[in-house]
Parts: C-alpha cells; structure tokens; sequence
C-alpha cells in the first residue's frame, strides 16, 4: 500500500485552505491554523494541493527513475 | 491592387463609417513602394504612421541577439504591419521586409489618432484589431516556449533521474518549473504531453523515464 503524505511546510503555511478545497479525495483538512493531510492512504500524489497552493507550503516531490 | 478608395471602404479600422466619413480619410493617405528585400521599418525605430500592405508580401521578423531571424508573420495584402507599436506608442517591435515588389498605404500616427477620437467606432475597431492580433501572437508564444520548455525538461529529468533503489534529488513540478525557467502550469503540461507520447509514467511518488533515447531526442532538440 502507497502511504507517503505531501511535505508540509508548518512555517509557511497559513491556514488558507486552498488545497483542502482542491483535494479530491477530500485528504486535507486544517487543524490550528495549518493544514494536516489526514487520508495518506488515498491520496494519489496528484499534486493540486501543490498547484494552488500560494506560499509552496505543500510538497508532492517525484524521484526521478530510470526504467 | 486596391485603390485608396476601395481600401477605406473594406478595411477593419474603418468599418461602420458613413461615405461621407470615409471621403476625408482617402486624402489622409500616403502611398509608398518598395523594391524586394527593401526594408520597410526595422526593430527598435520609432512608429510613424500606420502601414496598410496594399500589394506584394510582406516578412515581419525578429533578429535574437545571437543574429537568428524569427519570422513572426507572412503579411499579405489588406493587413495593416505595425498596428501594435503605433498605439502603444512604442517603437518597432518588429522588422518589416518586402518580399517582393510592395506598395503600401499609410496613415500618419497622428491622424489615426484624431480619427479614433472623432469616431468612437474607429477606436472600437482598432480595439477588436489589437485582440485578435494579440491572441494570435500569445498562440505563437505559447507554441514556441513549449518546445523550449519541453527541451529543458526533458534535461532536467535526465539529469536527475537516478536507477530504482538509488536514492536521488526528489524535485516537486514547482522546482522544475523553477530549473527550466516557467510556471508550474507549464511544466504540468509538459510532463503531460510526455506521458501520453509514453516518454515518461507516474508511479505515485515516482516519475518514470520510461523512454531514455526520446528524452535525449527532445533535450537535444530544443534546448
Ligand atoms: S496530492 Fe492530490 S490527493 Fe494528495 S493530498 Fe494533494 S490534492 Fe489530495
Ligand atoms: S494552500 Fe498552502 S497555505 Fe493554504 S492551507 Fe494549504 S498548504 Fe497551507
């Protein structure tokens, strides 16, 4: 089973809720003002939460692999 | 060739306006020739007047810094050449050659801005000119910093790409987008575009060189 969480940046993040919004399978929630990633197990590293987020505060890095 | 006349009477810029409108704007304009490969405006010059391309074929080009010729458009007849630089009031974005024997019409700056301000439906013309000629500029845009993008991508990978098992650099879009000199958004559709060519996969975390030989091909080509 794949469970591996997108980075979270606590410093950076704001609380503003954008990537709970874009999550779409509903992974992300905020929790004291930053943002937690509750449901590791669905989530498929599609990395919206990344793509809207405004202050780079969530990460879905990718190893880069040979074949 | 279109007369004077016949030129006022079909153009975008002056459609909608009365015969009795159109009359005084026929004395308003210059007629010129140019021999082929006779430069009509370079790069960097102040805009004077605008230019209606009356016969022959036009180059509207860009020259890098590196001496390479970017050809922009092929202008033909009935096209106007330099509508942007004269109302942003700028200089030549853009050098102008005859590609063959060429006779323009021009209307002077300053009496196609008194045109505008007379006939409200002038400016609206010249608005809807400038979309649709911004819109096809931001299509070449796009098509030419894709390639590029694509090219510098396909570097990245390669050069970060370690064997399964290997520990190597985890880079998110944004850091590539970051190394390749882009927006996320682009590079999100860059890699896109190479997983459906089946260039690279995702495997969760993983992105996959799936075809290292391509990779090379696209790097090699566009960078
Ligand atoms: S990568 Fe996609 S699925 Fe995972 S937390 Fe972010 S938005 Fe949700
Ligand atoms: S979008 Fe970014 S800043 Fe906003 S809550 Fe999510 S991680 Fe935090």
């Amino acid at each position: 089973m794949f469970t591996m969480k997108p980075e979270i940046d606590k410093d950076k993040c704001d609380g503003c809720g954008l990537c709970v919004g874009v999550c779409h399978e509903n992974g992300i929630m905020i929790a004291n003002k930053t943002v937690v990633v509750i449901d590791e197990v669905e989530c498929d590293w599609c990395g919206l939460c990344e793509a809207v987020c405004p202050n780079d505060a969530i990460r879905c890095p990718l190893l880069i692999v040979f074949a | 060739m279109k007369t004077k006349t016949e030129l006022v009477n079909t153009s975008v810029f002056f459609a909608g306006l009365k015969p009795e409108e159109l009359e005084p704007i026929i004395k308003l304009i210059i007629e010129k020739k140019y021999e082929r490969d006779e430069m009509l405006f370079f790069e960097g010059d102040a805009t004077e007047s605008l230019i209606f391309l009356a016969s022959g074929v036009v180059k509207i080009f860009k020259t890098s810094p590196d001496g390479k010729e970017q050809i922009l458009s092929i202008a033909h007849p009935e096209e106007t050449l330099n509508e942007l630089p004269l109302f942003n009031g700028g200089l030549n974005a853009t050098s102008a050659q005859a590609m063959m024997r060429v006779v323009v019409y021009m209307i002077n700056k300053r009496d196609i801005e008194m045109l505008m301000r007379k006939y409200p439906l002038v400016a609206s013309n010249v608005i809807h000119i400038l979309a649709k000629r911004t819109r096809r500029l931001v299509t070449l845009v796009e098509e030419l910093s894709f390639k590029r993008v694509n090219g510098r991508l396909a570097g990245i990978l390669l050069e970060n790409a370690v064997r399964e098992g290997q520990s190597g650099a985890r880079l998110t879009q944004r850091d590539m987008a970051a190394m390749a000199g882009t927006a996320r958004e682009v590079i999100s559709r860059s890699l896109k575009a190479m997983e459906d060519d089946g260039v690279i996969g995702f495997d969760k975390h993983k992105l996959i060189i799936k075809d290292r030989e391509a990779l090379k091909i696209i790097s090699q080509t566009y960078s």
